[in-house]
């Protein structure tokens, strides 16, 4: 098989990718693929990532076995990578820490974020009260209500916070206005996107500072097993935490890879996020991806219990990867993803994030089918003391 | 008359260009069209229509808003290429879009449908040089202009590339960021203009915070024409007179 796991020099994954941006930012993302090259060889800057990503965000995370679970579900051994215990809470610190660094190397003072969940903009104004660079974040209305708590945590860390009142009010809206303030300040300002989404070089961008999970992971269970897991599972909004655990496994034709996305209420109900499932390609945020929209080009709004899985796009690698059948998308519905969650508490005493409960749901759903020879490893990309409002009630 | 012819004779009178845009839909379908055919009566020397888009990541709150309302209006690209293939407008019409809703139509069948409904040329805010090559193909068989932009922003090599590839005119973005009226234009303008003409005869267009006619003076003998847009929107949308507006900025082309 051939194997679509690097973009060409255009920012293409196969047919997805490129960069479809205003021409004021052509410049900034020229600026933005030099450095990203420079640093690519460039010891010092990975010494201090390194030594950051040890002391500060508490790597490497532990790949933990579920044996309680394990024992309930009676067939896989499941394992969970511990993203959760990163410090802010999830895997989006990873990214955070990496380009805040490189905006610091380029000269920008200023950085700006959009946030869904409130994750990445909690790990973005984390990483710039650390680094001292002025921060503002882009969150929509809708969201913030969902997510009062990483509000509230942004304005602690020093940041701006702005609500966004366009559109669906949500992570697309944020997005939509974190680009709109690029294109006035771009020749002071970076922009950090969270995930493997927009214009090249983003989607590689992010994605190398992810693939410390799955670097870890293939160390972790070589030293608990001595061998590979049968199936990795995540789940998928933009697909970042995703791409960093499956990326290195790749090329390991028997390691199936499975990513989840936010099935809200189900496919038939058309409300949900199930981006590459139910999508169409197009142009959103600068790439070339699987879409939810309608037949005329207007992108659909979406829905999902999870604030990170609720995006109408996806990152273009997984597009890609979709079309070479190298990884299997499936979805979890926000009820399963409720049981995912409370099962997981009761259990193993882990609370994680609604996103990462349905990566969790997933493997409740395949564990019993499979045997006690066999390994799952959940990605399980953040906690949820950020959810525990909107679980409230509902579990 | 063709978008070239339009220049040449402007040219000829020293004058600039004088191009009012309309979002189709806002207020509603009928009344952008009806408003295009005013612009033109009142002085517009050709026309830019916009097609509404749920994602203007170009756009400032003027045009954000009326993209919204046309969409509420159930306004899509298909529904305003067959409404202009009725209309009758005495000067050339450009259509601005955002990338994806032309994807949607198909490329081939787009530029056939524009063609049919008598527009010249097309400007894509998110089509980049480097992504053109098939747009400008399919846009060439039918003999539609492409109309690529310029920032602030955009390196000498980047100029003299686009200005080689663009058809009919330079959109040249006056000031880093993103539609919408502004008081005052940028004080680097100047600087810019000289760098796009210094290495083209072609038109070039100022867009984005155009707002008032000392601005148009302002850009005589350094542009060929200015894009109004959100100083009209905004109008229209307060229910203000603003045919006496429309003939104030034409008169301050010449």
């Amino acid at each position: 098989m051939r194997m679509p796991t690097s973009a060409n020099r255009r920012g293409y994954f196969g047919s997805f990718g490129g960069s479809f941006v205003p021409e004021t930012l052509v410049y900034a993302l020229d600026q933005l693929s030099e450095a990203y090259e420079a640093i690519k060889t460039d010891a010092e800057f990975h010494k201090e990532l390194d030594a950051l990503l040890r002391d500060y965000v508490g790597r490497p995370t532990p790949l933990y076995f579920a044996k309680q679970l394990s024992a309930h579900l009676d067939g896989a051994r499941i394992y969970l990578k511990r993203e959760d215990l990163a410090h802010t809470g999830a895997h989006k610190i990873n990214n955070a820490i990496g380009q805040v660094l490189l905006a610091r190397r380029m000269g920008k003072r200023r950085i700006i974020a959009e946030t869904g969940a409130g994750q990445h903009g909690v790990a973005t104004a984390t990483a710039c009260a650390l680094l001292g660079l002025e921060c503002h974040v882009y969150m929509g209305a809708e969201d913030i209500r969902r997510q009062r708590m990483n509000a509230l945590r942004m304005n602690l860390l020093g940041s701006k916070l702005i609500q966004v009142d366009s559109g669906s009010k949500t992570l697309k809206d944020a997005i939509n206005e974190a680009i709109r303030d690029w294109v006035t300040n771009v020749e002071t300002t970076h922009y950090v996107i969270g995930s493997v989404v927009g214009p090249h070089p983003y989607p590689c961008l992010v994605r190398d500072f992810q693939t410390v999970i799955g670097r870890e992971t293939r160390e972790q269970i070589m030293a608990k097993e001595g061998r590979l897991p049968d199936l990795i599972v995540a789940c998928v909004g933009g697909g970042s935490n995703a791409i960093g655990i499956f990326h290195d496994f790749i090329p390991e034709e028997t390691v199936k890879l499975v990513g989840v996305e936010g099935g809200g209420c189900g496919l038939a109900s058309k409300k949900h996020a199930a981006t590459l499932l139910a999508g169409t390609v197009g142009v959103l945020h600068g790439a070339k991806s699987y879409l939810m929209q309608d037949e005329d080009g207007q992108i659909c709004e979406t829905h999902s219990i999870s604030a990170g899985l609720d995006y109408p796009g996806v990152g273009p690698e997984h597009s890609s990867l979709k079309d070479a059948g190298r990884v299997e998308y499936t979805l979890a519905t926000d009820d399963e993803a409720l049981a995912a969650l409370k099962l997981l508490s009761a259990r193993e005493g882990i609370i994680p994030a609604l996103e990462s409960a349905h990566a969790v749901a997933y493997a409740i759903k395949v564990a019993p089918r499979m045997n006690q020879d066999q390994i799952i490893v959940i990605n399980l990309s953040g906690r949820g003391d950020k959810d525990l409002e909107i679980v409230e009630g509902l579990v | 008359m063709t978008i070239r012819e339009t220049f040449e004779k402007l040219r000829s009178r020293d004058e600039l260009a004088f191009i009012p845009y309309q979002t189709a839909g806002f207020p509603t379908l009928d009344e952008s069209l009806r408003n295009l055919q005013l612009l033109a009566e009142h002085g517009a020397d050709l026309l830019e229509i916009g097609i509404p888009f749920s994602d203007p990541i170009a756009d400032g709150p003027t045009i954000q808003y009326s993209s919204h309302v046309a969409l509420d209006n159930g306004v899509r690209l298909k529904d305003v290429l067959t409404a202009l293939g009725q209309l009758e407008l005495p000067c050339p019409l450009v259509m601005m879009s955002y990338l994806n809703p032309l994807m949607a139509h198909g490329r081939e069948r787009l530029f056939a449908d524009m063609r049919a409904a008598g527009i010249s040329g097309l400007i894509v805010p998110d089509l980049s040089l480097e992504e053109a090559d098939e747009w400008l193909a399919a846009a060439r068989a039918c003999d539609i202009s492409i109309v690529f932009l310029l920032a602030p922003t955009s390196t000498d090599e980047r100029i003299r590339r686009i200005a080689e590839l663009t058809d009919g005119f330079i959109y040249a973005v006056s000031l880093t960021g993103t539609t919408g009226a502004r008081r005052a234009l940028p004080a680097g303008l100047p600087n810019f203009l000289n760098r796009i003409r210094a290495v083209t005869d072609k038109p070039i267009v100022v867009g984005f915070g155009i707002s008032a006619p000392e601005h148009v003076r302002a850009l005589r003998g350094q542009a060929d024409g200015v894009v109004v847009a959100s100083r009209i929107i905004d109008a229209i949308r307060r229910g203000d007179e603003w045919t006496g507006l429309v003939e104030s900025l034409k008169a301050a082309t010449g």
